[in-house]
């Protein structure tokens, strides 16, 4: 079993030795409705926990998604720009946003469990 | 959700249906149900859509000259139209800037108007000042409903079959399954359709019996603006303001010769001169070239200059990709300019095109 973070932004983080990857939640998907963008980041770009990595957008509005940890962007998920409403169908597998190399690991310490996570959604509503 | 947020007769049905709601001008009104607005779009140029479109203002003008009063406000030809006869038109600020857009139908004893959710105070009040408090009513008890797509008239003629006949941007009382009803041949999605005025008590039941039509599909505002969007219609606020005259937003095919040559209307001197030199900038379809959507606020460049800004922008449904409408200055806004567009800073290619995006159907 990988071990799966979130964060309070509804992005989630599967870890997966020294690399994650990353996409959003199947909540923030439901909350968004049909994607019809992503802007995905730069393979080889640096991103810090917290800020701006990608963009997406749902028929509505455009939404940023954060990066829940630090590190560099080694892969991204291109079937994204030909498909984007993977994000709907499949939120927290195929519809992955990108894969990072982590660069503290100590980061994820902040984030919730899944466990957690449910937790945080029921208090939302 | 807030408690002093008003409901429209149909709240319990659109949460029936599974209604996403969101607050729009102190209403809670459905952007969307349970399909999503990518479905309920495709759907409507398919079938039909049932809009509800209560939050909008009706307001009836019962002075004895209300017809020729009004036209001191609007730009419209209002004193041409026939009893049942409506026409697209907009209020005008001293500036020739627009205050609001509107539909008015001339009728037997009265001149209808519709006005947006947002305006509606600010119109009422307009109007009062021109005709006289006793000469506006404001109808806060009717409902109004819009049926809307290429379906439209078969699942409405099956329930009043006098619709079939009522042509483009006319209007009669007809009785719909047993519920009188004001029925215009309207809508704001570029299809053939129907905006349907009637007693709050009577909403409910007329949309539930609208909506077991074969055709028919409830549909929200996120899909609303959307097929406006497309249809290149002009969404109050984004497209026009207070500081956009009607001529830089292409509506000058609303002004009749008359109107035109003898003005008297707020702003008159402002738009003739504006029919005569040609407006400094002007509203035009964007084309954007990648799939990136380019919201309102994105600016429009050529070189290194900033020549405009999109007003409304995003997904297209039906055209598969993005679209956009905004306001470029006149030398870039013929149809084939090549312009880029700044999108979160990084640089996109566009073009300036025709609108409608997706062609008009409406009733002959």
């Amino acid at each position: 079993m990988s071990d799966v973070r979130f964060t309070k932004d509804h992005e989630w983080v599967r870890i997966e030795g020294d690399t994650a990857t990353v996409g959003i939640s199947e909540y923030a998907q439901e909350q968004l409705g049909d994607v019809v963008f992503v802007e995905l980041p730069t393979v080889g770009a640096d991103v810090e926990a917290g800020g701006d990595a990608a963009v997406v957008e749902s028929v509505k509005a455009a939404s940023e998604v954060y990066a829940p940890i630090g590190g560099t962007i080694v892969e991204v998920n291109e079937d994204l720009e030909a498909t984007p409403g993977l994000v709907n169908e499949s939120a927290e597998d195929a519809g992955w946003f990108w894969r990072m190399e982590i660069s503290d690991a100590d980061e994820l310490e902040e984030l919730m469990t899944t466990a957690d996570y449910k937790a945080f959604l029921e208090g939302l509503d | 959700m807030s408690q002093d947020q008003k409901r429209t007769p149909l709240y319990d049905l659109h949460a029936e249906l599974g209604a996403k709601f969101v607050p729009f001008a102190g209403y809670a009104m459905p952007v969307q149900y349970a399909a999503g607005i990518l479905k309920e779009h495709l759907h409507t140029r398919a079938g039909a859509g049932l809009f509800d479109v209560t939050h909008m203002g009706q307001v009836r003008l019962i002075a004895p000259d209300a017809a020729e009063r009004l036209e001191a406000l609007v730009p419209g030809d209002i004193t041409a139209l026939a009893a049942g006869e409506m026409r697209y038109t907009m209020f005008t600020n001293g500036r020739g800037g627009v205050l609001d857009d509107l539909m008015v139908t001339r009728r037997a004893d009265d001149v209808f108007l519709v006005v947006n959710a947002g305006c509606k105070d600010q119109d009422i009040a307009l109007l009062r000042d021109a005709l006289g408090a006793a000469g506006v009513a404001y109808d806060e008890d009717r409902a109004l409903l819009a049926l809307q797509g290429p379906g439209a008239v078969a699942a409405l003629a099956r329930h009043a079959p006098g619709v079939a006949d009522l042509g483009f941007m006319k209007a009669a009382a007809l009785t719909i399954a047993g519920t009188k009803a004001w029925v215009s041949r309207s809508g704001y999605t570029g299809e053939d359709g129907f905006e349907i005025s009637v007693a709050h008590a009577d909403a409910d039941g007329l949309a539930r019996t609208l909506l077991a039509e074969p055709e028919v599909e409830a549909v929200g505002l996120g899909a609303r603006d959307s097929l406006r969007l497309e249809a290149g219609l002009c969404l109050y606020g984004n497209d026009l303001t207070p500081d956009i005259t009607p001529i830089e937003a292409g509506l000058t095919w609303t002004i009749s010769k008359r109107r035109r040559a003898t003005g008297g209307f707020s702003g008159d001197a402002v738009i003739q001169a504006q029919i005569a030199d040609g407006p400094a900038r002007r509203r035009v379809g964007i084309q954007p070239s990648g799939r990136a959507p380019a919201r309102a606020h994105t600016s429009v460049v050529v070189g290194e200059t900033t020549v405009g800004e999109i007003t409304s922008g995003g997904f297209g449904p039906s055209v598969g990709g993005p679209v956009a409408m905004g306001y470029v200055d006149r030398a870039h806004a013929k149809a084939g300019t090549e312009i880029v567009l700044d999108i979160r800073g990084k640089r996109h290619a566009a073009a300036v095109v025709k609108m409608p995006f997706v062609p008009h159907r409406y009733a002959k």
